[in-house]
């Protein structure tokens, strides 16, 4: 029987999704370990503690909220000093992060203050012998590694969308705590954020991914993919490395090797010819779809469905009839 | 300004991997090798940071991994580097916290005013040395940067974040994980692989200490069943929304 601490993961001032995925995570690998008591961690500026709720409804038997305008930002040296002090006490077996851009800022900075080991980005685990034993993408996604962690706390990060949250709904149980370390001494401050794509959603959260690729032609071609992804309703849109560095779609929509991991239910590969670094990004999707003019193009080789023809003619028909099939559904 | 590199070698991914008969790590027969993407864009920032700096001071590569891994400092010192250092493990560890700790027992007495490194190493895909190797030096640490600007003893960098970017300030000395997009990274000159050659290379054990992360098992993600061309145009598209529906239920 072990206790779990989870880092609930905020963004402006709103829960992400990763973090009820990683409060789903801390429930299983609490319930794994025998049962114990899964602890999340809640850290934001005044009025945080509103979203204490939605951390309770997914498995935290208690939220600890730490309220304090110095945590308006990411601020990583007091939340790592905070959560070490923690998880140093000796109450709890593990701790639970989200492998995203701050989980995986943050978690490192935590096991190394505890001299814990740290197992990054798991897609699934099991408890062995009071061990976390998880699977972990290596090889640029090319193998899986099966990760077996010693010592405790043990620290591990669960990859976005791996864990889709289960509703386990428990009392809410709030209690406010402080930061270990002044949060207005740190030495990196966060000055700004700047939101991406504003409104829209985000790539890790989306089910439905359309992504472009150079077959596009020029950048303003890109509405076919807006479209399509509008018709969908919950689908967001990415871009080739080839793109980006065309300066066509922002740097932080490239998909694959040196940019995002992305595994939706439904990827829609179009005008992309499937270089391998741009599918190490993506080839964990459940369902892909290619349409490409080049019935030779890689892409098609890891496709589910393909349509080999012009991108200009095929994106608004199935922009249309994706539009009617919702209608109707 | 004194900038030390920290970069790994990994082996080249345009490659069909094989596991090894062990079971845990791929066979590495036939495998070439490269430094690090991420980390060669770290070497081209402290290379670019030392020339606006009017070329005083220096870029140190350095490296933890087998004897082999001098290939890699090599190619940092052609491409501009001042000198190398191998802090040598003939296998590299699962444990990031053990890369980290021997990396800052070499670090932590050098005097550097900028430790770089990449965001990730794209072998073991752990992304986690350079926030742990600040942490056990106690310096500063940014990571996923993607723009910089260091002016005197103050920087300012842009952090990617999945959709969004945090501007961040720090003093330093301080480290910094280097994202894609910060730079692209120069090719080493004829002249500039003369010249490595005869640039200092120190080889000394790497003290990694306490292991407690390690790889049991090694496997190939199943392979996706072969696809199905369902046309080749718009007339193809009501049998692929169908398919999405039933099929796949994804729509």
């Amino acid at each position: 029987m072990a206790n779990v601490l989870v880092f609930a993961e905020v963004r402006a001032g709103d829960l992400r999704k990763v973090a009820l995925e990683a409060v789903t995570a801390g429930r299983q690998l609490a319930d794994l370990s025998g049962g114990g008591s899964v602890h999340a961690v809640l850290a934001g500026d005044a009025g945080i503690s509103a979203k204490a709720g939605a951390l309770a409804e997914y498995g935290a038997d208690s939220v600890l909220v730490l309220e304090h305008a110095g945590f308006a930002q990411y601020n990583p040296e007091a939340l790592a000093a905070t959560l070490a002090d923690k998880l140093g006490g000796g109450t709890y077996g593990f701790a639970v992060f989200s492998a995203t851009a701050q989980g995986r800022d943050l978690s490192p900075r935590v096991a190394a203050k505890l001299g814990s080991g740290l197992a990054p980005d798991l897609t699934g685990f099991t408890v062995e012998g009071g061990n976390v034993v998880g699977q972990h993408f290596n090889m640029n996604g090319k193998t899986i590694a099966t990760l077996t962690l010693t010592g405790t706390p043990a620290v591990l990060s669960v990859r976005p969308a791996a864990f889709q949250p289960v509703a386990n709904a428990k009392p809410l149980a709030t209690e406010s705590i402080t930061s270990a370390k002044d949060p207005s001494a740190s030495r990196v401050k966060v000055v700004e954020l700047k939101q991406g794509n504003t409104g829209k959603i985000d790539l890790n959260d989306a089910p439905v991914i359309v992504a472009g690729g150079r077959g596009l032609k020029a950048p303003e071609h890109f509405k076919l993919c807006d479209d399509l992804a509008d018709a969908f309703g919950n689908a967001a849109v990415g871009a080739t490395r080839a793109v980006t560095d065309e300066g066509w779609r922002p740097h932080s929509d490239q998909i694959g090797q040196t940019g995002r991991n992305v595994s939706p239910n439904l990827y829609i590969a179009v005008g992309i010819s499937g270089a391998i670094q741009h599918l190490a990004g993506m080839r964990t999707s459940k369902t892909i779809v290619a349409i490409n003019k080049d019935k030779d193009a890689p892409i098609f080789k890891i496709a589910d469905y393909g349509i080999v023809g012009d991108v200009f003619e095929v994106m608004p028909a199935l922009t249309d009839a994706v539009k009617q099939a919702r209608a109707q559904g | 300004m004194k900038i030390a590199v920290c970069i790994k070698r990994v082996p080249v991914m345009e490659t069909k991997f094989a596991i090894a008969a062990d079971g845990t790590r791929v066979d590495e027969a036939g495998l070439k090798y490269d430094v690090n993407d991420f980390d060669l864009w770290a070497i081209e920032a402290g290379l670019q940071l030392k020339e606006k700096n009017g070329n005083a001071g220096e870029v140190v590569a350095i490296c933890l991994g087998p004897d082999a891994a001098q290939e890699q400092i090599r190619k940092a010192l052609a491409m501009g580097a001042d000198r190398g250092v191998l802090l040598q493990a003939p296998t590299v560890p699962a444990d990031g916290l053990a890369i980290a700790r021997a990396l800052a027992a070499e670090l932590k007495d050098g005097g550097y005013d900028l430790v770089l490194m990449g965001r990730i190493a794209i072998d073991s895909m752990n992304q986690m040395t350079g926030p742990m190797v600040a942490e056990l030096l106690d310096l500063p640490c940014v990571t996923n940067v993607c723009k910089l600007e260091i002016s005197g003893a103050t920087g300012r960098a842009e952090r990617q974040l999945e959709g969004a970017a945090e501007v961040v300030e720090f003093p330093l000395p301080a480290l910094l994980t280097i994202d894609d997009g910060l730079n692209k990274e120069r090719l080493p000159s004829l002249k500039g692989i003369m010249a490595a050659k005869k640039k200092p290379l120190e080889v000394k054990p790497a003290q990694l200490g306490d292991i407690k992360v390690s790889v049991t098992k090694m496997t190939l993600p199943p392979e996706r069943a072969a696809g199905r061309i369902l046309g080749d145009s718009a007339a193809a598209v009501p049998e692929l929304v169908r398919l999405l529906q039933t099929e796949a239920k994804v729509l």
